[in-house]
């Protein structure tokens, strides 16, 4: 059988990117007799979301603004689903997190009074192509213990408490069984649930990171922990074919959404929908609805921009999205811009379950503790707090890390249950055991056409009903009931099925979160074709899921508001509604 | 479609204990070869990070994206050196455009964005 090998340390942190890599300094920094263990299925160097690098900080408070102004614009965006007392701790850390990390080496263009260069409101310019080797080289001075490529497949628990993780070595096959006083999970969101934007070979030339495949979810699913907003899916709105970022040429160039006959929809046709202030999910509603009503496709305006800052466009687009600078030079030569450029067509991408953009993942309180005693969540796993993106992880990563160290000085170090060790290592390795059986990349196929079909894909235009989700939850748990037959051949192979089996798991509860919320609250992230308007009086509450076994239990809670006042976009009917205040 | 590995180039990092690509990749899709080439597994599962392509020290990686997104021809090489990256873009006629991204430490104090 497979080598086998137990570790202990104080503090685990299962995942080293944005949020693991900091968590895991700031543990360095503030205990160093603690001993800090980081695990991480890649290589630090590049892993993530932050892999290709980020050309902005886009939760970065401005001079003038706040951690409450930042709350407000979030309320209203997610129209009043959002976790105050996250949101607040979490903006209130954002500036510092950004200025450690560029104190390790990230350049952030100053203006003279040296302000960064703002983007929007919470949103300023960075150089940001080696923002992850410059992190992961700060963990790995920081003096943390680090174990790259092990990917951990799930939690070790003793009466309901999470005592440390297993996982498998991705190179060797070593099986690892890692106990811990106290656990941070930090995997990241998921993509590829549903069919991709592009084809076979592209396949994977998406927004999201392919190789964020919701373990960290998926391994909470299991251990019952509860889960929140899976059905608010995060879906952008990207340039075409690149499927890259399109805040680069909208907020810094200033580019206009227009249609097929150049009018710019959003203002011309949506002014009940907040015209061009409307909330992010109702820019990609308002281009979906531009060409169901023959006026579509949408693009970015570029026709009147300065040709020299299309260049540094091209620029940033290298530090983050390489494919679009390819893409935006080529069209500007030889497409329709013959030698200027021509407008840039978007498009909406797969839906993702993120909790970093959007609101799905662990239900946490605000010191981060998940509800299973001994584990922690930050980051795109975290949920109730959305457009957290870097700066956000970086600072869930150390609060989190800051109250585990107090609960780590408290506690002994547990023993790990002989019989959960063997289980696990069963179920990790069973792939291989199985010579006829299905290989996973097969299975993908599959579980992304029946979410595509059956649960709001790119081809429905993400709406989707009752009838549908019926379909789709049957047809997941029959894929589920053939994860004995999956069947791997190589180590490669090995995560694979593992990526595959979390995805599945993670659309099983994402289902079931689609089918509770019977109201349409968010334009194409969460839109019920049988049930189209908003219902504020009764479904302003989180939907939360806890799954013990093959069920699925759904529960709700509700929103406190912190003493603010938030005035929500207008429902169909004109009605204003306000939240919080007097 | 992802990266190509021009094996005329690639020494395989020489002495190295594994080649820098093989290190970085995200999706650990760089394996290297018997011959001591490395290669990519299979470019379906490329994200088209080039994390691979500026880590190089031979500049052996570039990256070519697939037919359905864009022509063939149109190819990118990068070299990441001390505190800047220097990109190659090829058009699909052949010509070339020179671009640099400040990466690490101080940045220019007007910088030309």
């Amino acid at each position: 059988m497979n080598d086998f090998e137990e570790l202990s340390c104080d503090l685990l942190v299962i995942g080293g990117g944005a949020a693991g890599c900091v968590a895991a300094i700031e543990a360095r920094e503030k205990a160093p007799d603690l001993d800090v263990l980081l695990v991480e299925k890649a290589h630090i160097y590049r892993s993530g979301c932050l892999a290709a690098g980020i050309s902005a900080l886009n939760a970065y408070l401005t001079p003038g603004e706040t951690a409450e102004s930042f709350l407000r614009y979030t309320i209203r965006d997610t129209h009043g689903i959002v976790r105050d007392d996250l949101v607040l701790s979490m903006a209130r850390e954002v500036n510092e997190q950004s200025h450690r990390v560029e104190k390790w080496g990230l350049p952030i263009p100053r203006d003279e009074n040296g302000h960064p260069l703002k983007r929007g409101r919470a949103s300023i310019k960075i150089l940001g192509e080696r923002i992850k080797p410059i992190i992961g080289k700060a963990t790995e001075a920081s003096g943390a213990r680090i174990l790259n490529r092990v990917n951990v497949t799930g939690l070790a628990s003793h009466r309901g408490r999470i005592i440390g993780a297993f996982g498998f070595h991705v190179r060797t096959g070593k099986f690892y069984a890692i106990r811990a006083k106290a656990v941070l999970v930090c995997t990241g969101g998921t993509a590829g649930l549903y069919r991709p934007n592009n084809p076979g070979m592209a396949a994977h030339r998406m927004w999201y990171s392919p190789f964020n495949t919701g373990a960290g979810f998926a391994m909470g699913i299991r251990a019952g922990a509860e889960m929140t907003s899976f059905e608010f899916r995060f879906i952008p709105l990207r340039i075409k074919d690149a499927i890259a970022p399109t805040g680069e040429i909208a907020q810094w160039l200033g580019a206009k959404q227009i249609n097929a006959k150049g009018e710019p929809y959003l203002e011309k046709y949506y002014q009940h929908l907040g015209g061009a202030r409307m909330t992010t999910q109702d820019r990609l509603y308002a281009t979906l609805q531009e060409k169901a009503a023959g006026r579509g496709p949408c693009y970015l305006d570029l026709r009147n921009v300065d040709p020299r800052k299309l260049e540094g466009t091209t620029r940033a687009y290298l530090s983050m999205a390489p494919p679009a600078a390819m893409l935006l030079q080529d069209e500007m030569y030889y497409g329709r811009g013959g030698g200027s450029m021509a407008p840039v067509e978007i498009t909406g991408s797969e839906p993702h379950v993120v909790g970093g953009h959007g609101l799905s993942g662990y239900w946490i309180d605000e010191k981060r503790r998940t509800t299973l005693p001994g584990l922690w969540a930050a980051g795109d796993v975290a949920g109730g707090s959305p457009k957290k993106y870097a700066p956000g992880a970086w600072a869930e990563g150390v609060l989190a890390m800051r109250d585990m160290i107090e609960v780590a000085r408290e506690r002994k170090m547990p023993e790990l249950d002989e019989e959960q060790v063997l289980g696990e290592r069963d179920r990790v390795f069973a792939p291989f055991e199985e010579k006829q059986g299905t290989p996973p990349r097969e299975l993908e196929e599959r579980l992304q056409k029946v979410m595509d079909e059956y649960a709001g894909g790119i081809s429905q235009g993400y709406g989707y009903s009752e009838g549908e989700l019926d379909i789709a939850e049957i047809h997941l748990r029959r894929l589920e009931q053939e994860f004995p037959a999956i069947t791997a051949s190589s180590l490669h192979e090995l995560l694979h099925a593992h990526e595959l089996m979390d995805r599945v798991t993670v659309s099983q509860t994402l289902v079931a979160h689609m089918a509770h919320r019977k109201e349409t609250r968010w334009h194409c992230y969460q839109e019920r074709l049988d049930y189209p308007e908003r219902d504020d009086a009764r479904w302003s509450v989180f939907v939360n899921s806890v799954r013990r076994g093959d069920r699925i239990e759904m529960v709700e809670r509700p929103v406190e508001r912190a003493a603010l006042e938030v005035v929500l976009p207008p429902l169909a009917d004109g009605a204003i509604i306000r939240h919080g205040g007097e | 479609m992802g990266v190509f590995v021009d094996e005329n180039v690639c020494n395989g990092c020489g002495i190295a204990v594994e080649p820098m690509c093989v290190r970085d990749c995200p999706g650990d899709l760089m394996i290297l070869k018997e011959n001591r080439k490395a290669m990519i597994r299979d470019n379906r599962e490329c994200w088209d990070c080039a994390a691979c392509v500026k880590v190089c020290p031979t500049q052996a990686i570039a990256m070519q994206l697939p037919s359905s997104v864009i022509v063939r021809g149109v190819r990118l090489k990068g070299r990441a050196i001390k505190h800047k990256t220097t990109w190659k873009l090829r058009l699909r006629d052949g010509t070339e455009r020179n671009y640099e991204t400040p990466s690490t430490g101080s940045p220019p104090f007007t910088p030309s964005l």
